[in-house]
């Protein structure tokens, strides 16, 4: 059964130095609280994963949390490159972190994998692709029946998946809605799971008997930050802060200006000021 | 309407491309104007797909990323990132893929990963995402690009995504039964595969456009159609459409 926790004992009692952790989410959704909870409490030699790492992962290996990136798209949606991973990339700064680079395809598949208790995942996949040459855990094997060459990749199963979703109930069920990505693979194909939520209601009424619910004995810890995705969106909630993503460039852009960024806005603050910072984004949050 | 610019050209083009029997995987930025410009004027039956698991979208303004609130709102559906990749691109469902790109060869081989070597690269680019199988599992391959000399190279410093590979039937022979690149839209021109060899060929100047603008801004020296139509210039409807679409979604990107 899911234990409610404040997100600092979520992380205290679940993250460990040296883990491996899916911070999933795609565009929506995206754990931003728990990241920075994270970094705050000094977590270091992480293996991340995610489809699509964007901010979060941008300030965890500028943090110098990061051992290693299994990713398939590193970037600033609709805005450009990260340019924390391209300083550690690059030119080692903090340190060079360890890449480990897929296709979505890819990515998807391993984590569905993970959630089905198998080894590895086996799709149409990479043909012509030259992360074959690159990545050596992009194999290929031939289908019994048919003859066909398909791709195959490792099962990803991290120790902790780490998502956001819309809300709990008292039982610590957690549902979510909207663009939902690969989180309940990641969740279910993790040893432990920390879900941040907006909310925590007496029960789900008026949902959909198909609504995508994690049930509560599949998680681990269930926290409530409203505004916890911020300024990634929340369905029904609030919208995305695409005018933060803009400015994260500039912020990103420099060694010195980062920090003071973090400092600020992460070291120095806690999940309670995620709720302000979306307070101006209610009115673009969809249509519920 | 005669004022517009090459990059209205470009969109206006790449959205011709398109009809409303198409179901087209949409990449982020120059192919999302122009799908959504396809939509709201000759395609309004056309279904668009994002990766992020929205299909049949109807945005009122452009997405920023391929996640935005307003694709989910506006789609007819919205499935998981696994039954996404799985069901609908390795399911053989998408007529049409469209990409964007770093660097771009002859064959319409697309790098998005690096620019120099991949150990020790000179810069580190977003990577594939969901572009190596969307570049063999889609029924066929739209490319829109600006041209350039750092853009369209020789040779690209790394094979992201499968074109015509080293031309011929370079790419059947890796297995991929998909037509491929059919199409380059760019800012100057219309370019389509030579049917043998499979080199991409400037098949339509845009307005206005020289050959030597084209021979100026790609790395290799570039081959003509024996006889090259002229792009037809944006229509006043094409144009109105267009910039309502990026004035509505400069407002909302800025939070205004």
């Amino acid at each position: 059964m899911a234990k409610f926790q404040t997100l600092q004992e979520a992380v205290a009692d679940n993250i460990r130095d040296g883990n491996s952790i899916a911070f999933e989410g795609f565009t929506h959704l995206i754990p931003h609280a728990a990241a920075h909870e994270v970094i705050r409490q000094g977590r270091k030699n992480l293996t991340v994963m995610r489809m699509t790492p964007d901010l979060i992962y941008d300030q965890l290996i500028g943090m110098g949390c990061v051992k290693k990136m299994i990713f398939s798209f590193a970037g600033n949606p609709g805005v450009g490159l990260l340019r924390r991973l391209r300083d550690s990339v690059e030119n080692g700064w903090p340190h060079k972190i360890e890449l480990e680079e897929h296709s979505h395809a890819a990515m998807a598949n391993a984590y569905e994998a993970g959630a089905a208790g198998l080894p590895c995942a086996v799709f149409r996949g990479y043909r012509g692709a030259e992360l074959t040459r690159v990545n050596p855990n992009i194999k290929f094997i031939t289908c019994p029946f048919t003859g066909e060459e398909l791709a195959a990749v490792p099962a990803l199963r991290p120790d902790v998946a780490v998502i956001h979703a819309l809300k709990a109930n008292r039982n610590g069920d957690v549902f979510m809605e909207g663009i939902t990505g690969v989180q309940k693979e990641a969740v279910l194909a993790a040893k432990r799971s920390i879900v941040t939520v907006e909310e925590i209601v007496d029960d789900f009424e008026g949902v959909s008997p198909n609504a995508i619910i994690l049930p509560s004995w599949t998680i681990t810890s269930v926290a409530e930050v409203k505004g916890g995705a911020h300024p990634s969106y929340t369905q029904g909630y609030y919208g995305r802060d695409n005018a933060f993503y803009i400015a994260w460039d500039d912020i990103a852009s420099d060694r010195e200006r980062f920090r003071a960024w973090m400092d600020e806005h992460v070291m120095e603050a806690g999940p309670e000021v995620f709720a302000s910072r979306v307070a101006g984004l209610m009115q673009k949050g969809g249509t519920r | 309407m005669s004022d517009f610019t090459p990059t209205e050209m470009m969109t206006v083009a790449a959205a011709r491309a398109l009809s409303s029997k198409d179901v087209c995987f949409v990449g982020i930025g120059a192919p999302s104007a122009a799908c959504n410009l396809a939509r709201l004027t000759h395609a309004p039956g056309i279904t668009l797909i994002y990766e992020s698991g929205t299909i049949g979208t109807a945005p009122d303004v452009l997405p920023l990323s391929i996640g935005d609130g307003e694709l989910c709102d506006t789609a007819l559906t919205t499935v998981s990132v696994p039954e996404m990749f799985r069901y609908w691109l390795q399911g053989g469902r998408i007529t049409v893929g469209f990409l964007g790109g770093a660097q771009l060869d002859r064959f319409g081989n697309i790098n998005t990963t690096v620019v120099g070597g991949y150990e020790t690269p000179k810069v580190r680019l977003p990577g594939g995402g969901g572009a190596p199988e969307i570049a063999i599992s889609c029924g066929e391959i739209f490319i829109t690009m600006k041209q350039s000399r750092r853009g369209f190279v020789e040779k690209l410093d790394f094979i992201t995504s499968l074109g015509h590979g080293t031309g011929g039937r370079d790419r059947a022979e890796h297995g991929v039964h998909t037509k491929g690149p059919t199409r380059l839209i760019t800012d100057l021109a219309i370019w389509q595969p030579d049917p043998e060899t499979k080199e991409f060929t400037v098949t339509s100047l845009h307005p206005g456009v020289t050959k030597a603008q084209i021979m100026d801004t790609v790395g290799w020296a570039p081959k003509f159609a024996e006889t090259m139509a002229e792009t037809p210039a944006p229509t006043t409807e094409e144009l109105l459409v267009l910039r309502d679409l990026h004035a509505r979604t400069k407002a909302a990107h800025e939070g205004a």
